[in-house]
């Protein structure tokens, strides 16, 4: 019962860092309705940029801040320059323009920094409590209050405000939206640097569980897909929600099922997607869309 | 001279310029373009399912590792003539896009890229698992392909002109199905569903059979790749891989023939050429000219090509195939019928 | 469109080489890549891509090479070495492979990394009779059938050798240690755990429990969970370094404390321990072979100054703290050993000097030599050293100790 209870936090701790990511990729998906690929690099980079800043003295507090705000200038360049002379044109270029950014981003991480495994501080410390005989990291704690918290802020808005409505705007319709008086590129200027802001805050907040290199990111990217799709692409509440069941649930079937193997344990978020989206597509929290023909 | 009478004449020459090729070059380069014909088969097979119908795939990698092995395991345990292990694995192949083509029906767009995408990942695992089938981590070697004797050439020319061959045969078949019925179909479906089903197109049979047909031109290129290289381990098919095949597809051209050549040709050479220029920014480069490619040439190099024959009057059919391509793709739930056009934002 | 294309073909290539129908390769006369001035080497190394963190290692060799130059190269000949990317997929290997012999007209592949990388070259490497020496993985099967590819040799530790020596830690200093395995799921982490279940048969170590991962896997905690709850007083960890570093914070976090024994590819200070913090490493058992680059048992050593200085003369950007970066520097150094050796400048009096090998390095500790011995011996280096961590650095312990991989 210990044992299950630990695996339980674990899955539920791990399922966080998944959750984080992937908030800013369904963040992206709901400013401008398309999924990107160099997410996990873009928040690498910030990553690395935050890891920098320290280098040079800066107290972690300090450096977390400004790569947050260094992050969302950044994103909205990078929608403005690299994605604005794609983003009329069909869907397909402007995915290949994210994957090329994927290779990009990451090479030039590796050339700027290395290639190397290195630590990255907690914003929390490194004690722990215990939970009915199961160790329950502040970390953990923290993490999670923070993903709540954006979510909530998030939540406030998209619902609440007007940049917010002219972003869920946007996303549906750029045309009719301009013909209302909305600044299409602004408004994706914005989405971009928020997505890239909380992107970078999933960078600080991963890293030092899993230490700080160029692929880090990686690895992860495919697991917040899994949280993205169980959630709902366009919650953000969703996300997090889809990284805690998909994190418990890797957890889980490593540690129980015996013939999924370590080895195998990809599957766990795999099927979740391929389960989701054949009995549920638009996850537990998402909006359904509507065909017209 | 009209677009109709250049066409063909252009493939002459490409086809001319193929066979001249291996008489000038080096045994590295001749493989190089072998490897590259390969691809092509299965950058097409991408394309036609993709391009054509629609429908996104980002596991393409995943036949092509199937393919793969299926004829590197005919060729060690079972003994088949490397050439036979050709419509085996195209064969099996088939069977799996069939598979995987029955729940696709039920997703579309992000959904089915996420589904697709999942398989890709999943192949280099399930290589490993199967490893009693597959070597697993130690991988596969099969015997140097020589050249026969009567053929007078060096076992890398031969290499080459039985890649090119099949990949002739693979072109001159796809571009009858496109430009017949089945091709009308297709279009017809990628643009707008609900209306292709009033019309009577059967949808499941389409859409299954595309994903079949296309897995099976990935397994054929997998396993002709595979034979020129002579080794594979669950290492040589990564994520990477599918996300080449996709590049490949823009790059050439979404929905035409020709763009699988072109496409096979920049991802088999642009990151060679990266690296060549610096190895520390190898990547950075071949990021770089990717997005340039998209900025440039967005309809891919075969966009191109067709801005530069438009003068001329056009035939219908395949050109209405390219200019709906790619814009009723991904992006939502169910939005294969629904307009969703994005606008260039001011 | 026409003229664009041809010209995209002609400028893609060279023109083919005079030997006739292809197939390249040495032919008669001369060897290819040397000539009274210079030497050229190849290599295929993962410069981008999940393994990236090994390029490290070409930093370290083409220091070595170059400060070899600045003294006038080895008789009279500089070294060229040049280096391919093939982020560690097999297919590139090959092209790289193809290309380095018959485009740039190597002498000599040296130390190209990754096992399934190498196993998909030697084939065509051997058949071409050009030497694969000195490459970079610790996997058995380089020096078991000389025979089968005498042209290609490894060079490090391998890893049943490596495996042997902890399996008799154990059984020296743990008689009964009930062993829990983290290995990684491929050909280096099989090729340990399979040569460490060998060396233990018979004895009273055993193996309680043992789990896999990925290189793709975010987190090994379920993993690592696991082994805790077996049982296991003992801790085998078959990692590379970032799985490694994760493998000793998980644990440092739990209340499992076992014997903790971490294989050499995952020792580094610099990659693993210091990400961890230095205090949740403490009592670590590993193995090495050259001389810690981190440690201040070396600070004054003058092996290590050279290294060190030439480093940073001739690779800026690399590390010198890296031991990947010491690796390629003393590999290297066995090159350059085995090309002033070489009685005739030809390929296989290449192989015949490298198989002839017995020889000190001066990056290797002391008391392990490189020694091979044509067919009866075909492995390099089968000595390594103990080493513990003592929370702030490295210390050797005991003797050098010789582990054949094979026992006949």
């Amino acid at each position: 019962m210990d044992r299950f209870i630990q695996v339980l936090v674990d899955g539920w701790a791990t399922g966080s860092l998944y959750g984080a990511l992937a908030v800013a990729v369904v963040l992206i998906y709901r400013a401008t309705g398309i999924v990107n690929f160099a997410q996990g690099e873009l928040a690498m980079f910030s990553t690395f940029i935050a890891w920098g800043l320290m280098q040079a003295g800066l107290p972690l507090g300090l450096a977390v801040l400004a790569t947050l705000a260094l992050s969302f200038v950044g994103g909205m360049l990078i929608e403005r320059v690299i994605i604005r002379p794609v983003e009329g044109g069909e869907v397909l270029t402007l995915v290949i323009v994210t994957l090329g950014l994927y290779i990009l981003v990451n090479s030039l991480a590796g050339w700027i920094w290395g290639f190397g495994n290195r630590a990255f501080p907690s914003l929390f410390g490194d004690g722990s409590f215990d939970v009915a005989g199961a160790a329950v990291p502040y970390e953990s704690i923290g993490i999670v209050v923070v993903l709540i918290a954006l979510v909530a802020i998030l939540f406030a808005v998209f619902q609440r405000t007007k940049v917010g409505l002219a972003m869920r705007a946007v996303a549906m319709n750029p045309e009719s939206s301009r013909l209302h008086g909305i600044s299409v590129g602004r408004t994706l200027m914005i989405g971009w640097g928020v997505a890239a802001l909380v992107g970078a805050l999933a960078g600080v907040l991963i890293a030092p569980r899993l230490f700080l290199d160029v692929n880090f990111m990686g690895a992860v990217l495919i697991y917040s897909f899994a949280a993205a799709t169980l959630g709902g692409f366009d919650s953000p509440l969703g996300a997090l929600i889809g990284g805690w069941i998909v994190g418990i649930a890797e957890g889980l079937a490593g540690t129980y099922v015996d013939f999924i193997g370590s080895d195998l344990k990809i599957l766990v978020p795999l099927t979740v997607i391929l389960v989701v989206l054949l009995i549920r597509p638009t996850g537990l929290f998402g909006s359904a869309e509507v065909a017209r023909a | 001279m009209s677009a109709k009478r250049l066409r063909p004449a252009a493939w002459g020459v490409v086809v001319l310029l193929a066979v001249l090729l291996p008489f000038f070059f080096n045994a590295y380069r001749v493989g190089q373009f072998t490897q590259a014909a390969a691809l092509a088969i299965a950058v097409l097979g991408l394309n036609l399912l993709v391009g054509y119908s629609g429908q996104i795939s980002l596991g393409h990698g995943a036949f092509f590792a199937l393919g793969a092995y299926a004829s590197a395991i005919s060729i060690t345990d079972l003994g088949v003539p490397y050439l036979l292990t050709l419509p085996i694995a195209g064969a099996v192949c088939a069977l799996a896009g069939f598979l995987l083509g029955l729940p696709a029906l039920r997703l579309r767009g992000l959904y089915l890229a996420l589904v697709t995408l999942g398989v890709a990942i999943a192949t280099p695992q399930i290589i490993k698992r199967a490893d009693g089938l597959t070597g697993g981590t130690q991988g596969m070697s099969l015997d140097k392909i020589t050249a026969p004797a009567w053929s007078g050439l060096a076992d890398d020319q031969w290499l080459y002109f039985v890649t090119l061959a099949v990949a002739a045969l693979m072109f001159v078949v796809a571009g009858f199905l496109v430009r017949g019925r089945v091709g009308r179909a297709l279009v017809a479906i990628r643009d707008n569903e609900i209306a292709a089903r009033t019309m009577g197109v059967d949808l499941a049979r389409f859409k299954i059979g595309v994903f079949a047909v296309s897995a099976m031109y990935a397994g054929v290129g997998g396993a002709l790749f595979t034979i020129s290289i002579g080794f594979l381990a669950p290492e040589s098919f990564p994520l990477a891989l599918s996300f080449a095949f996709l590049a490949a597809i823009v790059v050439g051209g979404l929905a035409t023939i020709g763009g699988a050549l072109f496409g096979a040709l920049f991802i088999e050479f642009v990151p060679v050429y990266a690296a060549d220029v610096d190895e520390a920014l190898a990547g950075v480069i071949y990021g770089g000219v990717l997005i340039l490619f998209m900025y440039l040439l967005p309809g891919g190099v075969m966009g191109l090509v067709r801005r530069i024959s438009s003068t001329k009057a056009t035939p219908r059919g395949t050109d209405d195939a390219q200019a709906g391509a790619g814009h009723r793709l991904g992006g939502g739930a169910a939005d294969a019928g629904a307009a969703r056009e994005r606008v260039r934002a001011q | 469109m026409v003229a664009l294309l041809t010209l995209a073909l002609l400028a893609s290539g060279c023109g083919r080489s005079d030997e006739g129908g292809g197939g390249g390769g040495g032919g008669g006369g001369s060897d290819p890549g040397i000539t009274d001035k210079e030497i050229k080497l190849g290599g295929s190394y993962p410069f981008s891509g999940p393994a990236s963190a090994y390029r490290a290692i070409a930093d370290g060799a083409k220091a070595q090479f170059d400060f070899v130059n600045s003294k006038g190269g080895v008789d009279g000949r500089k070294i060229s070495f040049q280096t391919l990317d093939d982020a560690y997929e097999p297919p590139k290997a090959v092209a790289n492979a193809r290309r380095l012999v018959e485009q740039e007209q190597v002498f000599a592949l040296f130390n190209t990394l990754g096992t399934p990388n190498n196993l998909a070259i030697w084939d065509y490497l051997n058949q071409q009779k050009v030497p694969q020496a000195f490459v970079a993985t610790g996997a058995s099967s380089w020096g078991a059938d000389v025979a089968s590819h005498p042209y290609t040799t490894g060079w490090q530790p391998n890893y049943v050798t490596e495996a042997k020596i902890y399996a008799d830690y154990l059984k020296k200093n743990k008689e009964n240690a009930k062993v829990a395995v983290l290995y990684q799921n491929d050909g280096f982490g099989k090729d340990l755990l399979g040569g460490f279940e060998g060396a233990i048969e018979g004895s009273g170590v055993q193996v309680v429990a043992k789990e896999s991962y990925e290189v793709t896997d975010p987190t090994i905690t379920s993993q690592i969970r696991k082994l805790a709850g077996s049982g296991a007083d003992t801790f085998l960890n078959i990692t590379t370094p970032k799985f490694s570093a994760l493998a000793i914070a998980t644990i440092a976090k739990s209340d499992w404390k076992p014997l903790h024994i971490l294989n050499n590819v995952g020792a580094s200070k610099t990659l693993v321990l210091k990400p961890v913090g230095f205090e949740n490493a403490k009592g670590i058992i590993s193995t090495t072979y050259f001389k810690d680059p981190d440690s201040p048992e070396w600070a004054d050593d003058e092996a290590m100054k050279e290294y060190k200085d030439n480093v940073k003369k001739f690779e800026p950007r690399a590390n010198p703290s890296d031991s990947f970066t010491a690796y390629g520097w003393t590999a290297a150094a066995t090159m350059v050993k085995a090309l002033d050796d070489m009685k005739e400048p030809t390929r296989d009096a290449l192989m015949d000097s490298i198989r002839s090998m017995d020889t000190e390095i001066p990056m290797l500790l002391p008391g392990i030599n490189v020694k091979m011995d044509g067919e009866s011996d075909g492995y390099p280096i089968e000595a390594m050293q103990i080493m513990e961590f003592d929370g702030e650095n490295w210390k050797l312990q005991g003797d050098v100790i010789e582990a054949a991989a094979q026992d006949e």
